[in-house]
């Protein structure tokens, strides 16, 4: 979700995937989506790591969150510093093994990494869809997602993985093809949105909407960008991704300047730092899709077709689960995994749970974690493929 | 369909397993095919057992990650909760069987953790050290000490075991919250069951294995 903090994270064991090229798939199929409309044409860009195997049993699905793309490995070219935003997890050694599995991680529909999404010209009018752009749900994702696998051949992914709101998709697996899917993992994740959730989200979509030069949404003609909206939002939403111990450890009250200057520029260095983050986000990322995303998280409640009953909506999966939960994560704290693993249970369902003790907060399951790392090579290790 | 964390669909049963005794006993109670939940499971040995021998379903419950780790190794499937907080996300008579192993002297209030075993499993199996032991009553008379031995290593200040009880205390737990004992085993040290263990449990035996169900029947005295 959040972009990992590279003094955090550590060099783990294990190889990198080298360099990646994106490819992109073509879809002309009608989609139908959740909201009611329909696309008749879009593009999925993904990447893809190791190879896939003659039975092509041995494909596992990366599932990006809110502010992720479908570069997760590896680099782009030779003298690229920053490898893909799961590069700890994904490479031949590494826990989701290359040497092993067939990794494919698409950029979700509504996306602006290249696939289609709001800064993509509608055919149609010849201008970018902007605002018009349908809003997109963690089902129409998987139904996405599913046609890119059958698309490359793979009729049963060996498990679908994702973080935080790519947990939700791991999940939205499970119910929406029990057949197609041999392990769901979902980490850091929650089952739908609290109330809190929501209003921190609706807080980062008011900066960006309330920015004059958000335009309605048409900002993509007027050559102008809601900068400012989007850099808030970003910051917003970052301070929900760190724990407090976090920012004491590595900002703490700590000046800038060494002292007070009486007025209202960047004096703490946890000010300092909160700006960079915003203004950096707000240089590559599209603000239509961010809103989007984040109404993708909001609705995201797979119960509701259910009466409200997590049970019933995981009646009928045939999956195996692996729950993972951070102890200071309080974005979707350990409880919000729980109630999925609960509900699990309660169906009598194969599931392994750990709440792993870690510092970092919501953005652990990006970070190298020797526990978590551990178990997740374990548990891939055990994948029969 | 493949699978991996039902150690089932591995085809090398662990016959070598050197499986301690009192879970043989235990074992040789578990019913084929039963649904089992073993609190305090520890490393998964019992449920990775008893998946190959009895064709059980079921989980662990662990708090100690490197545990946990180690279930997840052999494929069992675990559940980091600590039992002390209770039951709560479990269904009334949910489970066959409801299994704890030498947790029970470890636990904040196990009249509660009983109580709540027998309203999740149909039955329940529980073991722990008997500190009735001869050589605990011959430490503590000597000594006047808190007895060391194998089966309870630590200093008092240090021990994990707040709770330790006889098998007399436990039976009297038994009785007079109504539950029914449908049998027990005492094992010294070594795991081990001989006659005179059989005539002085309270005495001679270490390791007490009782099976028990929340009927309300009489219960036969030590």
């Amino acid at each position: 979700m959040a972009t990992s903090d590279s003094t955090l994270s550590s060099r783990n064991d294990g190889g990198s995937v080298g360099i990646i090229k994106p490819q992109t798939a073509i879809f002309n199929d009608l989609l139908k989506l959740k909201c009611g409309r329909t696309l008749d044409n879009y593009e999925l860009i993904y990447e893809t790591y190791g190879e896939l195997n003659a039975t092509a049993s041995n494909a596992v699905l990366v599932c990006h969150a809110l502010s992720g793309h479908h570069h997760a490995a590896g680099l782009h070219y030779a003298s690229d510093q920053k490898p893909g935003w799961w590069d700890t997890m994904i490479g031949p050694g590494k826990p989701i093994d290359t040497r092993k599995f067939f990794v494919v991680c698409p950029n979700n529909l509504g996306g602006c990494h290249g696939s289609t999404g709001p800064s993509t010209v509608n055919l149609e009018t010849s201008t970018p869809f902007g605002p018009n752009f349908p809003i997109i749900t963690v089902a129409d994702w998987v139904e996405t997602q599913h046609r890119l696998g059958l698309y490359l051949g793979i009729h049963q992914w060996a498990a679908v993985i994702g973080g935080s709101l790519g947990g939700m998709q791991a999940l939205q697996w499970a119910i929406d093809y029990p057949g197609e899917i041999r392990h769901s993992i979902v980490i850091a994740s929650a089952p739908k949105l609290s109330a809190q959730n929501i209003a921190f989200n609706e807080i980062a979509r008011q900066a960006i909407l309330s920015d004059p030069d958000y335009h309605g949404g048409h900002y993509y003609l007027t050559h102008s960008y809601p900068r400012r909206g989007l850099t808030l939002a970003r910051m917003l939403g970052h301070v929900t991704y760190l724990s407090d111990y976090t920012m004491r450890e590595k900002f703490g009250r700590e000046l800038k300047s060494g002292t007070l200057n009486f007025d209202y520029g960047a004096e703490f260095q946890i000010e300092s730092y909160l700006r960079y983050q915003g203004e950096t986000f707000s240089s590559f990322f599209d603000a239509n899709t961010y809103l989007l995303m984040t109404k993708a998280l909001d609705y995201f409640d797979p119960a509701s077709e259910h009466n409200n009953n997590l049970c019933t909506a995981l009646q009928k999966t045939l999956s195996q689960f692996l729950i993972i939960s951070f102890s200071t994560d309080w974005r979707f704290s350990p409880e919000r995994s729980e109630e999925i693993v609960n509900a699990l249970l309660k169906n009598k369902k194969p599931v392994t749970y750990a709440a792993i003790d870690a510092p970092q907060g919501h953005d652990s399951f990006l970070l190298n974690i020797k526990r978590y790392h551990d178990l997740m090579r374990t548990y891939f290790n055990r994948i029969n493929i | 369909m493949n699978t991996i964390a039902s150690p089932m669909s591995d085809n090398n049963f662990p016959s070598d397993l050197n499986l301690r005794p009192d879970l043989q006993v235990i074992n040789s109670w578990v019913s084929e095919k039963s649904s089992v939940l073993d609190l305090g499971c520890g490393n998964g040995d019992l449920l990775y057992y008893l998946t190959y021998s009895k064709k059980i379903t079921g989980y662990g419950l662990e708090s100690d990650a490197r545990y946990i780790q180690a279930c997840v190794e052999k494929g069992v499937q675990v559940i980091e909760q600590d039992i002390d907080e209770g039951l709560n996300n479990f269904l009334n008579q949910s489970f066959d069987v409801v299994i704890m192993t030498q947790a029970l002297q470890e636990i904040h209030e196990p009249h509660r953790i009983l109580r709540e075993m027998l309203r999740v499993g149909r039955e329940v199996i529980v073991t722990f050290p008997n500190f009735g032991y001869w050589r605990n009553r011959l430490h503590l008379f000597l000594k006047g000490r808190m007895p060391i031995s194998k089966t309870l290593p630590h200093h008092w200040y240090d021990t994990p075991n707040i709770h330790l009880c006889t098998f007399k205390d436990f039976e009297d737990l038994c009785l007079s919250s109504g539950y029914r004992i449908l049998a027990r085993t005492v094992v010294d040290s070594e795991y081990s069951d001989n006659a005179m263990l059989r005539v002085f449990p309270n005495v001679l035996g270490e390791i007490a294995i009782y099976r028990i169900t929340g009927d309300h029947a009489p219960v036969e005295s030590l």
